[in-house]
């Protein structure tokens, strides 16, 4: 039983696990997907639910996964309440039709198994494959375990379904490190579930309508700058939507879900910034500093897209030195993705501190504490000194 | 000149959301050749009206009386299939 009162049940799952049980209590009308490598367990165990009879949903099999992509879309474009899921270069060959979702407002919701993109051929985890697409027009959340795999999931559904939003969201969480990881997670019962995220209220409906419309005609210089100011408007309201249904889940769940999360980084001098499982290995550290007498802490983001502008640079705004640390390269940029976005919040915080940044774990490289803690010290380095050698680093490549 | 809606007033998404307003489009000026009808060799056949991927074949009481200049963009389409000749494909400026 949570502390809120609902009867929940304590089960060891994997991430996959933890996501699938998530569309099943969801029971969402159409799941399309492609259903061999690079998709993940996630799909299969669906799959059982809707071999075994215990959703309703149409679960279609598709031959690529830019047609599951395209036919989410029709989908959702049809009234259905639509969900998918998939990995690396799948998730690279759905590029096209992630902007046709979002500029057509739908709101699919997708889960993400952060996989590097070929090449070289590569089936471990990186964030290549979801950073990529940080300008698609979805929201984007980074689960840190399998329990946040399975929230955020549902609280992206209720926010990306808000009228006031009607974009596609993803939660993305590390391929083998979270998805094949066995944790024990919290499951709502499914009638809870249920009413968290509601019936499904479509903006429009192709089948439903009774009024006929066209959807994704030609849009040329005359009104898709309007459509697209539109869209913009879509994720300045994404916060707030999130932020909401979040404050709903709580309720039922008793855990708390906010854009970013900070841990010891009050009274820090150094901050690590982190995505995903490792947050977790960070967070330890943090301890093993803190016992040693340095000021360490931790922020984790949850949401990086919206970006949460304002709240990192309230959260980052007193330290000497952060330090990001992001398990993608974006070749010929000024840094990995996150790297930028926090620097770039940092710009009007009075005494902003000094940035550097990690790039890590590609292609699955292990990420332990020994490293985190090697870049932990070259940002005490830089706080003391107030000098950076070097922006931009690669922790643990030989 | 038509004043254009700002975002705040048009369709979310790019719907359109009356049905058959392609008519409000005028793609008659994306012509380079203008189809013109010989009446005499026409035996209002309508194959011309069959093929026309623009509904631009005015027909009235079953009889072939000439284009939508409004719409046509001179494909040639209705020139080529119809099986008496009847239609000709004129350069613009030189008609
Ligand atoms: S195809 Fe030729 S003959 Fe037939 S109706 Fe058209 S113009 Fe006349
Ligand atoms: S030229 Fe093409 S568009 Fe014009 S009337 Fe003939 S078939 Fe139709």
């Amino acid at each position: 039983m949570a502390k809120t009162g609902v009867k929940t049940v304590k089960v060891p799952l994997a991430g996959n696990d933890a996501a699938a049980h998530a569309m099943k209590q969801v029971n969402p009308d159409v799941v399309a997907a492609y259903p061999i490598t690079p998709q993940t367990e996630l799909m299969q165990a669906f799959a059982q639910f809707v071999a075994d009879g215990e959703v309703d949903t149409e679960l279609i099999t598709t031959e690529s996964e830019h047609s599951a992509m395209s036919a989410c879309v029709g989908a959702a474009a049809a009234g259905a309440r639509t969900m998918t899921a998939t990995s690396a270069n799948g998730f690279a060959l759905m590029w096209e039709v992630l902007y046709i979702a979002a500029s057509l407002r739908l709101p699919i919701t997708m889960a993400v198994v952060n996989r590097a993109l070929s090449g070289p051929i590569n089936i471990h985890c990186d964030h290549s494959d979801s950073m990529g697409a940080r300008d698609a027009g979805w929201m984007q959340m980074y689960a840190e375990n399998p329990q946040e795999a399975y929230d955020l999931w549902l609280i992206a559904i209720k926010a990306a379904e808000n009228h006031d939003v009607l974009l596609p969201a993803m939660v993305m969480y590390d391929g083998f490190i979270i998805s094949h990881t066995m944790e024990v997670v919290e499951i709502l019962p499914d009638e809870a579930v249920k009413e968290y995220v509601g019936p499904y209220k479509p903006a429009y409906a192709m089948l439903l309508d009774e009024k006929p419309f066209t959807v994704g005609p030609l849009d040329f210089h005359d009104y898709y700058f309007e459509h697209k100011r539109q869209e913009i408007e879509g994720t300045e309201h994404a916060p707030a939507a999130l932020a909401e249904a979040a404050a709903e889940y709580a309720k039922i769940s008793g855990r708390h879900y906010g854009p970013l999360e900070s841990y010891r980084a009050d009274d820090a001098d150094v901050v690590m910034v982190a995505l995903g499982s490792t947050a977790g290995t960070a967070r330890y550290v943090v301890d093993v500093l803190r016992e040693q007498g340095k000021a360490a802490g931790l922020m984790k983001l949850r949401t990086f897209r919206p970006f949460p502008n304002a709240e990192v640079a309230g959260a980052l705004g007193n330290a000497k030195c952060v330090v990001v640390c992001d398990r993608v390269a974006s070749f010929g940029a000024f840094g990995s993705p996150t790297f930028m976005e926090v620097r770039s919040a940092l710009y009007e915080v009075p005494e902003r501190p000094l940035v550097i940044n990690y790039v890590y774990g590609l292609g699955g490289r292990d990420t332990g504490p020994d490293l985190l803690e090697q870049a932990f010290a070259e940002g005490f380095r830089v706080a003391e000194t107030g000098e950076i050698k070097q922006h931009v680093g690669y922790l643990g490549v030989r | 000149m038509e004043k254009k809606k700002g975002w705040k007033e048009i369709p979310l998404g790019g719907l359109i959301t009356e049905a058959g307003n392609a008519a409000e489009y005028e793609t008659g000026s994306w012509r380079t050749f203008k189809p013109v009808l010989d009446q005499e060799a026409c035996n209002n056949c309508l194959i011309c009206w069959i093929f026309c991927p623009d509904t631009s074949i005015v027909v009235e009481d079953e009889e072939m009386v000439g284009f939508d200049y409004v719409h046509c963009k001179g494909c040639g389409i209705c020139a080529a299939e119809c099986p008496k000749k009847a239609i000709e494909m004129v350069l613009e400026q030189e008609e």
